[in-house]
């Protein structure tokens, strides 16, 4: 059936004279949202705050139902997009796991079954140690601390072989040091952990060690950025996101591990779908209610849609695929 | 105390007509989502967040916990009547309310069940209200080595539990542990036992199991059994209900034990299911009744249930105070908290007294008011028991195949389903019990993230597991509990054994 429309639709534009835009499309029923996280993960939030922000101000008028497919990393999601080929009222949200989980991991799902919609922020990575508890005040301590002991330090994050795992090889690579990893089902448990004193250190998103950082359980050692982060708000410790360093200036040699937040459509979606996601993700960024959450997660505000996110999907790709070759996690070449 | 006029303060603010309403509607809906299995709390609560989205977080919170609270009778329900556990946590209660009812004692059952998990919850909320403070600071003290504690504990009660053959319930374990590890392992990243199928990358869903196990399990088995169906005797009498309210504080001892244990379980990251499971198996081993466990012994509904909810309570109080959700549902509410602008955590309850303070003072309405409605719907349910077999048992598979569809929209899992239907026949036909495989595929992978993170944590070594007092101590009590059935066996000694398979036939593995 949907070969018929496609037809019909293709016959449509046909008639059309060209240089008209695409006829206005317009979801007339419920639109899914498929978060590739469980519920009150970071990408279950991200998928339920869009739908806030969206029907709070009335921009998508249709009901939006959100489900949670977090099987298998949120393989399950993709997997799922892939038997969803070309339907408008699916759409699934993620991060970069939609291009990452295929390199390490045999799945039978690809990028070429994904259309790409928007990235509408990214999260910064930051490492938190537990000041109290380990005596590590700083960068300097951290990196003395794991050279004192190699393989002793213990450092936490969710899951294995994703972004957390990854940055903390890169962590070692740059700073000649061997850290031990410990996944976790999630970051905010990592950090629980961190704060009981369990482990020394984790990397995560702002907002998932935030509430730590109040309490004085957790400190920031540096953020890993080429900037610093923009806001000024004073937050524990008479200190600010803005005054935490980046890892790079304080003497740890990565440079930019954002990650981003990412809308998908399946492959085949329509381009007046396409075009009318784009416009309405667009408007939905702006928007209180998603303002509201990226200052809360110390977000970086970056918007990508259309070629940009297409480059730096490809970009980033490419740049984990490398770090994953170093790894030697690439999955073997079938 | 301090943490008292606090409460006060609670009351005032969730004791207006306004937020009562949404009790009530919350708890009505909360039993129509427990009672469809596969639904289910967490799936009906994350259906209603969009709702709250205009709402202030405290009339937000309230309906939602409301609901929370409704699905978790709703789900005992349904173990009750038809076998099927609507929740990981109310399996535990299918082992006596289900025969129970067989016997055309529903009503009886039922009520008993919704009784003590009324009891169970207020216990809950009031260890919430005193020791608030203190509880989130002592969660922080739980490492990875900590909750293997906790687990293990759960698993050493356990194993004492059923009557057979200590090697059957070894088998039917292992079976479950394997079962529990099919998907993507957290702590290497690499997938297990998927046979490169996609369906099975996101791992066998509880639910799917017990639907199948249980619900589909028991229909073969009574179609064997000549459509025999008890609930027809079943009289609907009011006064049955009265009697069966009177005759709970008769029990008390059991639900001291039941609720000091589900309030133990929910402050520790053992959750409501250990608790239900860890609740029947003691109340078995020392109630003065425990060898009628399992042939449906109103102690038996008393016990599980009393635990479920009380540890159903207390874990929100991690899921406020360190972010950490004790079960699925707290999960989805954590979600819904942030998204209405608040973050869980330590600072919560300095920042936002008034919704903390609001939400607990909401608990204990929300829970009174929830026993008096499912009490009320007692006799409706009974009346579904007096319909015959030849209209009940399609009924039932219907519910079962909607319920296995419902889980992930997957007809991949109702095949599945009707597979662990022809399992848990097998199973019930040679007399392996069912209780161990369920515990271990609900716990069996968390406790072995545990084990696993604790070994990295300690370098590989076994030591980490008593190198404080408390995972020494909760590791000792667990070796104890293992060993019980070995030590009242040396015990007995030359003694002749009972003559059937009561609850004291000793039995267990050598460690």
């Amino acid at each position: 059936m949907p070969k018929h429309a496609l037809t019909a639709l293709a016959l449509c534009l046909g008639l059309a004279a060209p240089g008209v835009a695409f006829a206005e499309w317009k979801p007339n029923r419920p639109v899914e949202f498929v978060a590739a996280a469980g519920p009150g993960g970071g990408t279950d939030t991200f998928a339920r705050v869009v739908q806030s922000a969206l029907s709070k101000n009335e921009l998508l008028t249709t009901p939006i139902i959100v489900s949670n497919k977090a099987g298998g990393s949120g393989a399950e999601t993709f997997i799922y997009a892939k038997s969803n080929k070309g339907d408008p009222y699916k759409l699934y949200f993620g991060t970069q796991d939609a291009y990452v989980l295929p390199l390490a991991n045999k799945l039978s799902y690809g990028l070429k079954d994904l259309t790409p919609i928007a990235a509408m922020v990214f999260d910064p990575f930051i490492l938190w140690v537990n000041p109290k508890t380990s005596g590590i005040e700083d960068v300097k301590g951290f990196i003395a601390k794991a050279k004192e002991a190699p393989g002793q330090l213990k450092l936490g994050g969710a899951k294995a072989k994703e972004a957390d795992e990854t940055l903390m090889t890169l962590i070692e690579h740059a700073t000649g040091t061997d850290l031990t990893y410990i996944p976790y089902k999630s970051g905010s448990e990592a950090a629980i952990q961190v704060a009981g004193g369990h482990i020394t250190a984790n990397v995560n998103n702002p907002s998932e060690s935030v509430e730590q950082w109040k309490a004085g359980v957790q400190k920031p050692l540096c953020v890993f950025e080429s900037e610093r982060l923009a806001d000024t708000t004073v937050i524990a410790d008479g200190q600010s996101w803005h005054d935490i360093p980046t890892c790079k200036e304080a003497g740890i040699d990565v440079d930019s591990f954002a990650q981003p937040r990412t809308i998908w459509g399946a492959a085949d979606l329509p381009p007046e779908a396409l075009a009318y996601y784009t416009d309405l993700f667009t408007k939905a960024a702006a928007a209180p209610e998603f303002k509201s959450y990226q200052e809360r997660g110390a977000q970086i505000p970056r918007l990508l849609t259309g070629d940009a996110f297409k480059d730096f999907i490809k970009k980033h790709e490419a740049s984990y695929a490398e770090i994953y070759k170093r790894n030697g996690w690439l999955r073997a070449e079938q | 105390m301090g943490n008292f006029g606090q409460l006060m303060d609670g009351f005032a603010v969730a004791l207006t007509t306004h937020h009562l309403m949404i009790m009530v509607m919350g708890v009505l809906l909360g039993l129509v989502v427990g009672v469809l299995p596969g639904l289910g709390a967490p799936n009906g609560v994350s259906l209603l967040l969009p709702l709250t989205f205009t709402m202030d977080p405290i009339s937000a919170i309230i309906l939602l916990t409301s609901m929370y609270w409704g699905a978790l009778f709703g789900g005992s329900t349904t173990s009750i009547l038809f076998n099927i556990p609507g929740e990981p946590s109310s399996v535990a209660t299918t082992f006596d309310g289900y025969p129970l009812a067989k016997q055309g004692q529903a009503a009886r059952a039922l009520t008993l069940a919704f009784t003590s998990a009324g009891i169970g919850a207020l216990t809950g909320v009031l260890v919430i209200t005193l020791l608030s403070s203190w509880v989130a600071n002592f969660a922080l003290r739980f490492g990875a080595a900590e909750y293997f504690a906790v687990y293990f504990m759960a698993f050493a009660s356990f194993i004492g539990m059923s009557g057979g053959s200590p090697f059957k319930t070894l088998v039917s374990m292992m079976l479950g542990f394997a079962a529990a590890t099919v998907g993507i392992d957290t702590i290497s990243g690499e997938s297990r036992l998927t046979f490169e199928l996609d369906e099975l990358i996101g791992g066998i869903s509880f639910l799917i199991a017990v639907i199948g196990l249980f619900g589909l399990g028991e229909l073969l088995l009574t179609m064997e059994e000549g459509l025999k169906f008890e609930g027809v005797k079943a009289r609907l009498d009011i006064r049955v209900i009265a009697r069966a309210v009177a005759e709970v504080p008769r029990y008390w001892a059991t639900l001291i034990r039941s609720a000091l244990i589900g309030c133990w379980m929910g402050i520790t990251p053992g959750g409501p299911t250990a608790a239900s499971f860890m609740s029947y198996a003691l109340g078995r081993r020392f109630s003065r009744r425990g060898r009628f466990f399992g042939k449906g012994e109103p102690e038996g509904i008393v016990a599980p249930e009393t635990a479920d909810h009380s540890a159903g309570s207390c874990a929100l109080l991690p899921m406020l105070a360190l972010g950490i959700p004790g079960s699925a549902t707290a999960a989805v509410m954590m979600g819904g908290l942030m998204i209405w602008g608040l973050s869980p955590g330590p600072m919560l309850f300095s920042t936002r007294p008034d919704f903390v303070w609001g939400l607990i003072a909401s608990m204990y309405m929300g829970n009174v008011i929830a026993v008096v409605l499912v009490l009320a719907t007692v006799p409706l349910f009974a009346f579904i028991l007096r319909a015959p077999f030849t209209v009940v048992g399609p009924l039932i598979t219907v519910v079962c195949v909607i319920g296995a569809y419902t889980v992930a929209n997957h007809m991949f899992d109702v095949w599945l389903a009707l597979g662990f239907g022809i399992v848990g026949y097998v199973f019930k036909k040679l007399d392996y019990p069912l209780a161990p495989f369920v515990l271990a595929m609900v716990l069996g992978d968390k406790a072995e993230d545990a084990f696993r993170q604790a070994m990295l944590t300690s370098d590989g070594s076994p030591a980490i597991f008593f190198s404080n007092g408390l995972v020494a101590t909760m590791m000792g009590l667990g070796l104890l509990l293992l060993s019980l059935p070995v030590l009242s066996l040396l015990l007995k000694g030359g003694r002749a054994a009972p003559k059937n398979d009561a609850a004291a036939t000793p039995e267990g593995r050598s460690a």
